[in-house]
């Protein structure tokens, strides 16, 4: 395995980005915001299938709340329009709500599982929600020169 | 030798792409050309505001004091609605970065496998199932991305636009996944508007023409037929559009799909995305959650410019964005990163050879981009 990293700011200045991986949007279901947990090949030595699939299915499950049509989202739409949408310059709406447990729980993912493989996920809605993208990197002490499109095992061989 | 470290704060919507024009130091996003907008606020206020001269006093004493009041209401309605729809993101879809484009294109490549030399590459689409329907996702070039399903690219903003309707100048704007229920509530209550302010103006007239006779009606509020001049070409087209909107809405299609045929002809009933009940297509669009923008207008993107006094030719600008690029956020978990990044930040001038820039985040400059190319390669 790779050389473990104690913390997301080790990684920063021990490990040098050797690969990004985006994983993409899932449509089956239409347009609701929902990504693909099919496991990328150039994870495979990095983390364990069943970390990686948890963390997207648990995303997948804040972007369904944040988008569900229901009581609450008709209760909101309506009071907001009631007001001509003013209320929501005091009010965060659900969305917004959902976003930050989001942020909040990528940020734990982080630091408690990716960060020690050397992996590091980027908030979607930093990319537009279009993709999750995982930095992976290596120790700069390990391999020389990496280049870039190179399987990252070959940095695991020291 | 000296160095010199001028810091500048610069906000990212000044470094994103399109045609688009900030103010407010990014609170306010529309399209480049605004003549129209102004012309629709001149229309709006001022056939409003003879409308309050002339007929609203005369109103409020000989028949119901309510009228005034509901028009200002309805009048304060539409103006939030058009500030809405025309000031807030539609629904933009931010550029791919490098990586992300070039990710994209090796896939593309390994999907069609090698081109014989001469021969022009197939079209890049891909082909996603979407309840059974299979629909095509196109690569818009500009963007260097694959078109989400329902997006558009606008080419008068010059910009991907996601649930794209279509752009409407009398709005400034493009509407969007954002802000449709924003231009349907303003055509809406602007239909009503003039409804309103039409059908007064003729009982206006007619009672006073019944006191003192129809000509001299008209001498004293000259206003009036200004104001049913405008109500009466504002309600065909106004209220033709609110109808057509509304049809839209209850099967739950967009102006661009409409207009280019994707759900009707041979393919009625098809659309995968409506839910094949009025009431619930109507929900969705109108009373659905409200989408967040992803394009982070207010953001802080750093500057660094680097003058040194050794050499006469100052060094590149380099965009300096911390590991996580949340340093706009109010997290408190985020600063701990950010305040890392920025300390590696006023290291760098002494070493400028071996920039530990990033290539992330933020729009690169040209330089910053090949520096992280040589990087990884």
């Amino acid at each position: 395995m790779a050389t473990e990293f104690h913390n997301l700011q080790e990684l920063r200045h021990s490990a040098s980005l050797a690969n990004k991986v985006f994983i993409q949007r899932d449509y089956s279901e239409g347009t609701t915001c929902k990504f693909q947990t099919k496991f990328p090949s150039e994870l495979e030595s990095r983390i364990e299938r069943t970390l990686f699939e948890d963390t997207v299915k648990t995303l997948n499950n804040y972007y369904a709340e944040a988008e569900k049509i229901g009581g609450q989202s008709y209760l909101e739409g309506c009071l907001a329009c009631a007001t001509a949408y003013l209320i929501f310059l005091c009010m965060e709406t659900r969305y917004e709500k959902v976003l930050k447990k989001i942020a909040k729980y990528i940020q734990e993912q982080n630091e408690k599982i990716y960060a020690p493989r050397g992996l590091l996920i980027t908030d979607p809605i930093e990319r537009g929600m279009r993709v999750i993208e995982i930095s992976i990197y290596e120790d700069r002490g390990s391999s020389g020169s990496s280049s870039g499109s190179s399987s990252v095992s070959g940095s695991t061989a020291r | 030798m000296s160095a010199v470290m001028i810091t500048r704060k610069v906000r990212k919507w000044e470094k994103l792409p399109g045609k688009n024009t900030f103010c407010c130091d990014g609170r306010v996003m529309m399209a480049r050309q605004k003549g129209v907008f102004y012309l629709t606020l001149f229309l709006i206020t001022g056939t409003c505001a003879l409308f309050f001269a002339f007929e609203c006093p005369y109103l409020a004493v000989h028949l119901c004091p309510a009228i005034p009041v509901f028009a200002v209401l309805l009048f304060l309605f539409v103006m939030a609605m058009l500030l809405r729809t025309s000031f807030s993101d539609p629904g933009v879809l931010p550029r791919a970065l490098p990586e992300e484009a070039t990710f994209i294109e090796m896939e593309i490549e390994a999907a069609n496998g090698n081109v014989p030399a001469g021969q022009r590459p197939p079209p890049r689409i891909r082909n996603v199932q979407i309840n059974n329907q299979i629909v095509k996702l196109k690569y818009c070039y500009t963007c260097k991305i694959f078109r989400p399903p329902r997006a558009s690219h606008c080419s008068i903003c010059d910009n991907c636009v996601d649930r794209f309707d279509h752009h409407c100048p009398w709005v400034g704007n493009c509407v969007g996944k954002r802000n449709y229920r924003y231009f349907y509530l303003f055509t809406l209550s602007l239909s009503l508007l003039t409804i309103y302010i039409f059908t007064f103006d003729i009982v206006h007239v007619v009672m006073r023409s019944m006191n003192g006779g129809f000509l001299n009606t008209l001498k004293e509020t000259p206003g009036t037929v200004l104001e049913v001049l405008v109500c009466f070409f504002t309600l065909w087209s106004v209220v033709g559009l609110t109808g057509f909107h509304t049809y839209l809405i209850s099967l739950n299609q967009t102006t661009n799909e409409d207009i280019k045929g994707s759900w009707s002809g041979k393919n009625r009933g098809q659309n995968p995305y409506s839910h094949k009940n009025i009431i619930k297509n109507c929900c969705e669009v109108l009373c659905g959650p409200t989408y967040p923008s992803v394009l982070d207008r207010r953001g802080l993107l750093q500057e660094d410019t680097l003058i040194s006094s050794s050499n006469p030719v100052p060094q590149t600008t380099k965009t300096t964005a911390p590991l996580i690029p949340n340093e706009h956020t109010p997290d408190d978990a985020k600063p701990s990163i950010a305040a890392s990044a920025e300390k590696n930040a006023s290291p760098k001038e002494e070493h400028p050879a071996a920039t530990k820039v990033p290539p992330l985040a933020s729009p690169e400059t040209d330089a910053e981009t090949s520096i992280a190319k040589e990087r990884a390669h």
